[in-house]
């Protein structure tokens, strides 16, 4: 790895003058979480900052909150931890699920959700199921905190909102009431370590007569960013779901999807694919509408 | 510049200095001449550098020395098996979580430790026996 200055604030004024005071001279900075994307690349050399910012020792980067009506996930909580909180547990299983498909148990020790959004792969596992489950996403900025949407996050492949001097401090989300179920399934050829060649995430709320009320669906890997298929949501609305619900449903994803082809699979097989998985992603959200949530 | 770390390995404490670039794993090997964690590819995939993190199971080679800074570090001492001391740290943390493992539990959980010898029956087997043990029941 190229030189560079380690630095680890330890206080949310401390870790905002450092940034300021970085940006001020120009300093490349990278910010480190859990450093199992950040690492890897540096050591293949495709980044040399000149400073590593740690944010672990921030205590809102490491949050893992509820306050009533929301959760609070903060943007270096390893992964191990976020998906044993037992509201990620219960009411986000789909949530929880993308999480656990991050890496190997070691992986996890480390990697965080906030790492995972910022790096801004397409294949990123957490993003569709962030996304489907109304995530927005906390952000310092010099003045003080901006909020935006996570599908308005990421912004193309490895590229993300965040300007020169921002960090993203916490993802935080509705916790959803009563009638909702969240999933999240990938495809991949291998069953572990391996990364999505197409991933879809849904949330579905069900009106008390048993109607669809509202369906987020978002789909990962088949754009060069993870985003909301709102016309598929759209498709399930005023339904109760029936195999033609279904149908339309994903016929709008793979309308909606751009895929690539390279050796992971063609430009095809991934539209296919990402129509299979949006029918069995919204069929099991819809069976944890009824059956109350956890797996 | 040299970063000045004071820290904990295996329960005692350890000072050093480092470059900001060096590695968890190198210091572990290079200035602490604990060779049971080992470098098998650098990049977070095979799990043989494997070490508890203030007690969470991760890579040493994709952690910054100067990162554990007050923390506590646990690794596994053994001069041979490249594989064995990362498999011996994560089937702790493993049976710390989880007395009773399936089989099935058992190779998710070990899925990110990578052996090239054995097939990995044997390793499934001897983590099941040493639970049985664990538990008090004859293995
Ligand atoms: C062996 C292996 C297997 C993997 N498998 C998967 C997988 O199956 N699915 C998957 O999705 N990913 C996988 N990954 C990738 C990686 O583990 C995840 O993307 C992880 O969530 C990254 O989190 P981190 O905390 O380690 O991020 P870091 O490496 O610390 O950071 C990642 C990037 O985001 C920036 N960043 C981090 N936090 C912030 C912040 N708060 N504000 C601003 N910028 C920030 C960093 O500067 C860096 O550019 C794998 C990685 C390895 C090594
Ligand atoms: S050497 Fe760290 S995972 Fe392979």
């Amino acid at each position: 790895m190229q030189g560079f200055a380690y630095e680890a604030p330890s206080s949310l004024d401390a870790l905002r003058a450092r940034l300021a005071a970085a940006q001020g001279a120009g300093e490349l900075t990278q910010v480190l979480a859990g450093g199992t994307d950040l690492l890897v690349q540096m050591k293949q050399g495709q980044r040399a900052p000149g400073l590593i910012l740690d944010i672990k020792r921030v205590g809102e980067t490491q949050a893992l909150t509820v306050d009533g009506e929301s959760l609070t996930i903060g943007a270096s909580v390893p992964a191990a931890k976020a998906k044993a909180f037992p509201l990620v547990a219960e009411a986000f299983p789909g949530l929880a699920h993308a999480i656990d498909l991050i890496g190997s148990s070691q992986i996890q020790g480390r990697a965080s959700l906030g790492g995972n959004l910022c790096n801004a792969s397409p294949a990123g596992d957490t993003i569709p199921a962030l996304i489907a489950n109304g995530f927005e996403a906390q952000i310092l900025t010099a003045g003080g905190l901006r909020t935006l949407p996570v599908e308005a996050f990421v912004t193309g492949v490895g590229k993300n909102a965040l300007a020169s001097g921002e960090v993203l401090l916490a993802l935080k989300a509705p916790v959803p009431g009563p009638r909702s179920g969240d999933a999240y399934q990938r495809f991949t050829p291998r069953t572990e370590m391996d990364i999505a060649v197409v991933g879809v995430g849904a949330r579905l709320t069900l009106d008390d007569a048993g109607v669809i009320a509202s369906a987020r669906i978002a789909l990962g890997a088949v754009a060069p960013q993870a985003f909301l298929a709102e016309a598929a949501g759209a498709a399930l609305v005023g339904t109760r779901g029936e195999p033609e619900a279904l149908e339309a449903a994903a016929a709008a994803a793979m309308a909606a999807a751009k895929p690539i082809s390279d050796k992971r699979g063609s430009a095809d097989f991934r539209r296919r694919i990402c129509g299979v998985l949006v029918k069995r992603v919204v069929a099991q959200a819809l069976e944890r509408c009824t059956t109350g949530g956890a797996k | 510049m040299k970063v000045h770390v004071q820290t904990e390995v295996n329960g005692e404490a350890v000072e050093f200095l480092c470059d900001p670039t060096t590695t968890l794993l190198e210091v572990l090997r290079d200035n602490l001449g604990l060779r049971g964690s080992k470098e098998g590819c650098g990049t977070g995939d095979c799990g043989a550098c494997s070490v508890e993190l203030d007690g969470a199971l991760a890579c040493s080679c994709l952690i910054l020395a100067a990162e554990t800074q007050g923390r506590s570090v646990a690794t596994a001492g053994l001069q041979c098996g490249v594989c064995t001391p990362g498999i011996v740290v994560a089937a702790k943390h493993l049976l710390e979580q989880d007395p009773n493992p399936t089989e099935e539990a058992v190779r998710y959980f070990l899925a990110g430790n990578l052996c090239r010898c054995t097939g990995y029956d044997k390793i499934i087997r001897a983590v099941l026996d040493a639970a049985a043990e664990m538990r008090g029941e004859a293995a």
